[in-house]
Formats: structure tokens, sequence, C-alpha cells
């Protein structure tokens, strides 16, 4: 609601007022850290103090280490398959949620959003003990009779981050697909089943394309948070499961080589941001976060 | 007509969802289940089936002093962190509402990154800025942190509850002698203050929960979900069990009071 | 109540106008409202008459032009500081306040003691016939109800001008047409100045004391009702108020203010016309239906024409004739008349109530 809704007369005051604590904040302690954290992939490390001379010894040591590649095209993808699964999983909850709730929404929303709200360190730590040997689901298993032995590969394996992380951020691809299957009126698809569709083809021909705006922005927080996360390997995976969060945890925590972190920061950076372009381009910076 | 041939199939369709939804919030809610689940549990590990139940362990808990001072510490962060985004949330969705200017659409852009980009992102920038200002490690660079993400959190919901506000209401306001600050109180702040709360809670909820930032920032003091880590690394302690349910908890009755704030604010216009 | 309760003030726009990007919503206007009177300003939608209005009240900036309000430039003044009430189209009652409390905002927004407050709330409610809802929210009341209480909420603040932003759109026929005789009588007992915004004609004839005819951003005749229905000065004020016929025409000689024109068909007719329009120029003639008469009896002078069509309208037959223009003539006879389709008539109508002027696409700027 507004009182004017047009410059008064270059009287730009209030609005100045209203965003300059706002704007201050967001510059100083978020856009300024991220240059700071940027610059810092051009220092080098002359233990135990940071050389601030400019250098490319970082980018050198990123492209030499070859593990470093190796986790980098692991957490991608890792990445990629938490977001399909997340995408499989999401579009029938989606669609349920869409077209077949009538009453109470509300209700069903809540209970989709409330596992997001509800501690994701305990959630990943849920799984180490659903997962492992002594844990739940093999006593389960061997109590049902359905195994002898307890299945020892889920746990510490790249399949318990896989579930985990599919599990964590399922709600975030629920919410954006829910929002555009809502917009999707009834009258096109009762039109495409007029003309010959079944459903799978209506499905296929007028849902899936009118869905693809929510699929890339729910992909896209998928996808980035993945790529960043460093919980989920650290107490779920094995040693040879590491993914590029960690390794950059480690560089600012006890490798204490804080430049060579945000080097690595980098390569997370720009994929995260070629995929935010690409999907800009395929139009899903509409709003589909609810 | 297609209609009656594709009844079976329709059937067997709606089954299928039905059926695929059920497994999914089975999905959704297994771990959740089964933390509460083995909070009550008198062992000491967590196998199937359970031998006996107690509420023991919610004692060894709450009578933890670091648990308890992680609680605490939780708390006040949160409510400083919801506080600082609700000021700054606000401002900016009056800004949004109100205004047209350019660099709209970035704002809101900016305000959105702390929380789509992943935390790690955010926690080492901050590291690395408060390290080359001086700015020493302490509960205030923590609440710093959180209040950063919580913002699009509270402007979200302010900015959408705004929307809904009819335009003129702010006009008649003015037509009979309200300064704007005056129209601000009296008109758009009551009717917006359920927006306001709601995404407040939700801010205080994250930050509650909130671990990865919270890592990379922290001072001497720990919250609860920082206690929770140290343990869970240190291995295995059942009354974790029952500290994870304490913070489910907290989680389930803010988000609760959240969601029907906003649905009644709704249904009343 | 005898004595009005405030002095209304007089409104100057002087060459006003507004501009919304490439849009331009009122074009250099000027307009001088008297103290007191009931003012409408009449057209279709987008015709500028509500940013004109918005204007007034300070919602809206002119983009070039100055408005004064008892003698005042308020171009700079914010609506809070402006002697002016508006009552809104969707009257704007606040929700989350009781009809008191809404009715007694602007009081207390000039900081008066509550008492006061309370004795001035429960008059207003009296004068708008409403005393017994003020502890109930609006949203309890029916429209109407509404209406009333907007209306009681801007009065109470005895301001020089009431703005109405066709405040009776969202009523029912009955309530509106009695709301209207409400309104003009309220203007007379409260003495402020009225500038109220309608696309409908018929109740801006009823209400005001003056007519403002908008189109395109451009008042196009102002004057009484009078005036404006029976002396329409353009197409668009002639057809836009109550129905009219437009007969195309070449001028055929000037004495003072009538004019012989004449017609497409041959026929020379009478007319009045205003100054600037000289001999041998292009022009319409309107009558309105109501002032024409037909004949089956041959006559010299008059207008010869052939009957096409005959309307039954309960009260009256409308014919519609075939003269030799491009449009039908619209004619209104007795009922009990006996003309037939194709009837050979001739067609007269007094000069006195007729009106000559140029086919204008827009008007000049005043």
């Amino acid at each position: 609601m507004s009182t004017a809704r047009v410059a008064l007369r270059s009287n730009r005051r209030p609005l100045l007022l209203l965003l300059i604590l706002p704007v201050a904040w967001m510059t100083v302690f978020y856009l300024i850290p991220i240059g700071v954290l940027l610059t810092h992939a051009l220092f080098s490390v002359k233990y135990p103090k940071i050389d601030h001379h400019l250098t490319l010894v970082n980018f050198q040591t990123f492209v030499d280490t070859e593990l470093y590649i190796r986790v980098l095209v692991r957490t991608v993808v890792m990445a990629v398959g938490v977001t399909l699964c997340d995408l499989l999983l999401a579009f029938p909850v989606a669609f349920w949620l869409a077209r077949r709730v009538r009453r109470n929404r509300e209700i069903a929303l809540f209970l989709v959003i409330f596992p997001l709200w509800s501690s994701y360190l305990i959630r990943i730590f849920a799984w180490k003990t659903l997962l492992g040997t002594s844990g739940i689901l093999n006593s389960f298993l061997q109590w049902a009779h359905v195994t002898n032995a307890p299945i020892s590969f889920l746990l510490y394996s790249k399949w318990s981050i896989l579930i985990a992380l599919t599990h964590i951020w399922l709600p975030f691809m629920i919410l954006p697909l829910y929002t555009v299957l809502d917009r999707i009126p009834e009258s096109l698809l009762e039109a495409a089943n007029d003309l010959g569709a079944g459903s799978v083809a209506a499905f296929r021909t007028v849902v899936l394309p009118l869905a693809k705006p929510g699929i890339v922005a729910g992909g896209l927080t998928t996808f980035s948070l993945t790529m960043g996360d460093y919980i989920a390997p650290t107490l779920l995976g094995g040693p040879g499961d590491q993914m590029i969060g960690k390794l950059i945890a480690d560089q600012f925590g006890v490798a204490n080589n804080w430049p060579l972190g945000a080097m690595l920061i980098i390569p997370v950076l720009l994929i995260i941001s070629t995929i935010l372009l690409l999907a800009n381009r395929a139009g899903a910076m509409e709003r589909t976060a609810g | 007509m297609i209609a009656v041939s594709a009844q079976p199939r329709r059937s067997l369709g709606r089954t299928a969802l039905n059926a695929s939804v059920c497994l999914v919030f089975l999905f959704l809610y297994l771990p959740l289940a089964v933390i509460v689940l083995y909070s009550f549990s008198a062992e000491k590990v967590n196998v199937w089936p359970i031998g006996s139940y107690t509420t023991h362990w919610y004692h060894v808990m709450w009578h933890d002093p670091e648990v308890r001072k992680g609680i605490m510490l939780s708390v006040r962060i949160g409510l400083s962190a919801a506080g600082l985004a609700i000021l700054l949330g606000t401002l900016t969705a009056l800004a949004i509402d109100r205004y047209a200017f350019r660099g709209k659409a970035l704002l809101r852009f900016c305000a959105v990154l702390p929380i789509t980009l992943p935390g790690i992102v955010t926690g080492v920038a901050m590291l690395s800025f408060f390290s080359v200002t001086g700015f020493e490690l302490s509960n205030r660079t923590i609440i710093i942190g959180h209040t950063t993400f919580c913002i699009t959190l509270v402007l979200n919901s302010v900015v959408a509850r705004l929307a809904q506000i009819p335009r003129n209401l702010g006009e008649a306001a003015a037509d009979l002698g309200a300064s704007p600050l005056r129209a601000f109180w009296t008109v758009t702040f009551p009717l917006t203050l359920p927006a306001i709360i709601a995404g407040g809670l939700l801010a205080f909820t994250l930050s509650f929960d909130e671990i990865v930032v919270t890592l990379f920032l922290k001072g001497r003091d720990a919250t609860l979900p920082l206690v929770i880590w140290a343990r869970l690394r240190r291995g295995f302690s059942p009354d974790i069990n029952a500290a994870a349910c304490m913070i489910v908890g907290v989680s389930f009755i803010a988000v609760m009071i959240a969601t029907v704030i906003t649905r009644s604010s709704r249904s009343a216009q | 109540m005898t004595a009005p309760i405030s002095v209304g003030a007089a409104i100057e726009l002087a060459d006003v106008r507004k501009q919304f990007g490439a849009v331009v919503a009122v074009n250099g206007i000027d307009l001088n409202i008297r103290p007191g009177e009931f003012l409408t300003l009449l057209g279709p939608s987008g015709c500028g008459k509500t940013t004109t209005l918005r204007m007034i009240g300070g919602f809206e900036w002119p983009s070039s032009g100055s408005i004064r309000i008892a003698g005042a430039d308020v171009s700079q003044l914010p609506p809070h500081k402006r002697p002016v009430n508006t009552v809104f189209q969707q009257y704007a009652l606040f929700p989350h306040m009781s009809v008191a409390k809404n009715v007694g905002y602007g009081l207390r927004m000039a900081r008066l003691p509550g008492r006061e407050i309370n004795e001035r709330v429960a008059e207003a409610l009296e004068m708008v016939r409403l005393p017994n809802v003020a502890d109930r929210n609006p949203g309890e009341l029916s429209g109407g109800q509404q209406q009333r209480v907007a209306l009681a909420r801007a009065l109470i603040n005895r301001p020089s001008v009431l703005l109405l932003d066709e405040p009776l759109g969202a009523l029912d026929l009955k309530l509106r047409k009695a709301m209207q005789l409400e309104l003009k009588q309220l203007n007379r007992e409260v003495g402020a100045t009225f500038v109220y915004v309608t696309h409908d004609q018929e109740e801006a004839l009823t209400m005001s004391d003056r007519i403002a005819v908008m189109s395109r951003g451009a008042i196009w005749q102002i004057g009484s009702p009078a005036e404006i229905y029976e002396r329409p000065a353009s197409r668009f004020v002639a057809d836009f108020i109550g129905q009219s016929n437009l007969l195309e025409g070449v001028v055929e000689q000037v004495v003072e203010a009538s004019a012989l024109i004449r017609l497409a068909g041959g026929a020379i007719v009478g007319a009045a016309i205003s100054d600037g329009i000289g001999a041998h120029e292009d022009v319409l003639v309107s009558v309105r239906p109501e002032n024409v008469f037909v004949s089956e009896q041959p006559s010299e002078g008059g207008i010869k024409g052939r009957v096409a069509d005959v309307v039954y309208l309960g009260a009256y037959l409308r014919l519609l004739l075939d003269v030799g223009q491009a449009r039908l003539l619209a004619a209104n006879v007795p009922a009990g008349s006996s003309f037939v389709s194709g009837a050979e008539v001739v067609v007269t109508f007094p000069a006195s109530k007729a009106v000559a002027f140029r086919d204008q696409e827009a008007v000049d700027t005043m």
C-alpha cells in the first residue's frame, strides 16, 4: 500500500531512509565479504600468516592437484544425482498437492515444509542411525528375517550421502514444483483430453513444459546446496567420498590455508552461477518460490 | 468416449499417485520419526527392536550444563537474529512495496543469495572479512551471520502481506491528516504485524537450527547445534536424540504458529 | 443543521498536466471551481477525471501546472497537510478499526481531546443516519452503510473541499439514487466544495451545480446541467450526454448567436451557434430526439424523410428516419401516433433547441 507511488518531485528521501540500513548491512556483511573471499584466492600462505602479495599459486595448485579436480567432479556428479532423485520424488507430491488436495491445503503444505525447519544436522545424523551396520534399518531387516547379515555398503558410502541429501533438500524441490503446477488451469488438461491426449501424453505435452520454471528453480536450489555441502560427507561418507565442501572447510580449519580454500570455492561459485544463468534463460526466474 | 474406457486406467493412475505420495512422505518423515522414537529408547545404542522405553535421556539432556548453555545461547542468538532480520527485512519490504526504483530486482536477488548459495560460502566469506578487519569472532559474529540469511525470510513474508493491503488505505490515512510515519504506525503496521511475526518466527527457527555458518563464525561459546555436532564427532551418546527432539519440538511449535498466523490474517481480509 | 459547518474553498487548476511515462493522462487543463459548489468531473474511463481528482487531493503530483486551494498553492503539499478530505471508490475503511475509530481517525490525527472526538463521532454518524454502528467493524456492514461511514469519516473533519471518487458505483440502483439526493443535500448543509467524479451522466445531471465533461485528458465543456444538456458544444459532449442527433451541414448565414445551416440532404435549418464559426464552414447540428417534430403533412421548410423503423418504448415511440444523412435521425413521438415504416414525413425542430458546432477531434487548449 502506498501514499504516493511516484517520485515526490525528486524527494526520494523516504525511500533512501528506508533502504539505507538494509543496503548497508548487505553490502558490509555479505557483498564485501564475498569480495574479500575472492581476493583471498590471489594471496598465499607464508606460514602462519597470509602473505598479501598477489599470486596465482593457488590456481596452479588447484589445477595440478589431481585430487582437487577429482573431488570437484565427484561433487558435481553427486549434485546432479541428488537433483534427479529429488525431482523424481518431488513430482508426485507436488502434483498431488496442486491438483488433488482441495481442502486443508495449508495442512498438507505444512507437512511438506515442516521437515525443512526441523534441524538439518539432526536429520543427517538420523540417517547415520538408520543406515549403520548396527543401525535401525539393519536391525529391522534382520529382525524381520529379510537379511542375515548387516548391509554394510549403505553407510559411510556415497549412497548414504545421496540418500541423506535427497531427503534434506526434498521440500526445496516440492515447493516450487507445487507452485507452478498449481497455476496450470484444469481446463488445459481437459482440453488436451478432449483433443485425444491420454493422461500420459497430456502430462508429457502440457504439464511438463509448463512445469519447467519450477523444475529449474527447485533443481537450482538442490544443485547449489549439494555443491557446497560438507556436513553430510563428513558424517555419512567414507574416506573416498570427500566432497569439495569438506576440502574447503578443511582449508579454513585445520589446514589453515585460507587462500587455497578461497581458490577452491571459485569453481563451485562458477558452476553454480553458470547454472543460474542458464536457468534464467529458461525463464525460471519467475516467482516460483512460494 | 475415451473417458469410459479410461476409467480403470484412471483409477490405477490415481492409486499409483497416492501410493507414491505416501512413500515420499514416509521417506520425508522417517528420520524424524526415528529420532523421536529413539529419544525414548532405554538402549544405549540405536538398535531394533527397542527393548524398553524411558524418558531418562530427556532428564540427562536437561540437566547437562553444556546442553543448557547451548539452548540458552541458541535462544539468545535466535531472538537477536530474528529481531535484526525483522528490522532490516521490514524496511526493505516497505521500500519495495511503495516505490518504483531501478535495482529492485537486484536488491531482492542479493537478499536471497545468502540462503540460495551453500552455507559454506556465507561462512567462509564472512570469516575472511572478519579476520581481515580484525573483528573478533564471538556470539556477535554468529548473530551477524544468521541475520544476513534471515533477512529474506522476513522480506518475502512482509512483501506478500503488503501486496494484499489495498493501496487506498494508506491514501485514506494521509487524506485524514496522518503524516507518513503516523500512517505507518496506525494503519500499515497493525495490518502487517502477522506477517512480521510469521517471518520472525521462521527466522528464529532457521537460526536455532543453523550449523554450517555458525561453525565458521563461532567464538568461545557453543549453540545447541554446535554442542550436538561436537558430541556427534566424538561418538554417539543417547541423550543426543533427546536434544535433537527438543530442536524438532521448538521448530514444530514455531512453524505451526507462523502458519496459523499467516492463515488467519489472510482470511480476515 | 441550518448553518454550514465549513467554509467551502475555491479550487484553481492552472494548466495542470500529468504524464505517466509516455501516457498523458491530463493534458493541460484549466479549471476554476467556485467555493461551496458541487462540481462533477464527468467522462468515460481513461479520460483523466480520477487523475485530476487525485491531484487535487495530493495523491498524484502534477507533471506541470499549479493547483491552488483557497488561494494557496498546494502543489508541494502532501495529502495530510491539505484542507481536503476524500471519499474513496472502495471506501478504504480501515479493517482493523471499529466504525467509531474509523470515523474519528482524522480527529485523532489532529490530536483533539478524546471527549470531543467521541461527541463529534456520534454527531457525524447521526448526520449520515447511522447512529447504531459505532462499535461494529467495517466488514460487518453492508455496502451502503460502508459508504456512509466513509462519508462521515471525511466530513467530520469539516474540510473546505470534499473529493468523491465514484463513491456510489458499488451500490444498487435504488440506493444509488437515494444517495445522490442525500449527497446534494449534504453539500448545501455542510457548505464545503464538493468535487465529484463519475462516468454516469444521469448521476452528474442530477447532483451537480456544474459539470466538467472530460475526455482524453482535456475538459471539453463546463457548465450547468441545463447548459451541458441543451447546449452541447461538441460532438463528444452531445453524444456522451443523453442522446442526440448529429446532422451534417454547411453554415449559410450567421446572425448574432444563431445561424442558418444547409444540411446535406438540402434542407435549411436554424440552430444556435457559438462565436467564431462563420459562413461556409462545415458544422454538425445537434438536436435531441425529444425536440424533433414529425408530421405527415407536407410543408415548406422542414426536412423531408422516410420512416425507416418504429421502436415501441412504452411511454413513447421512437422513429428512426432516413433524411439523406449518414445516420438515421431519431425522433420521439407520442405513444398513440400512427406512423408506419416507409411513410413519407417532414421533420422540423425549433432553432432554440438545436446547436451547431464544428466536428472536432480534439479540444483546443483553453
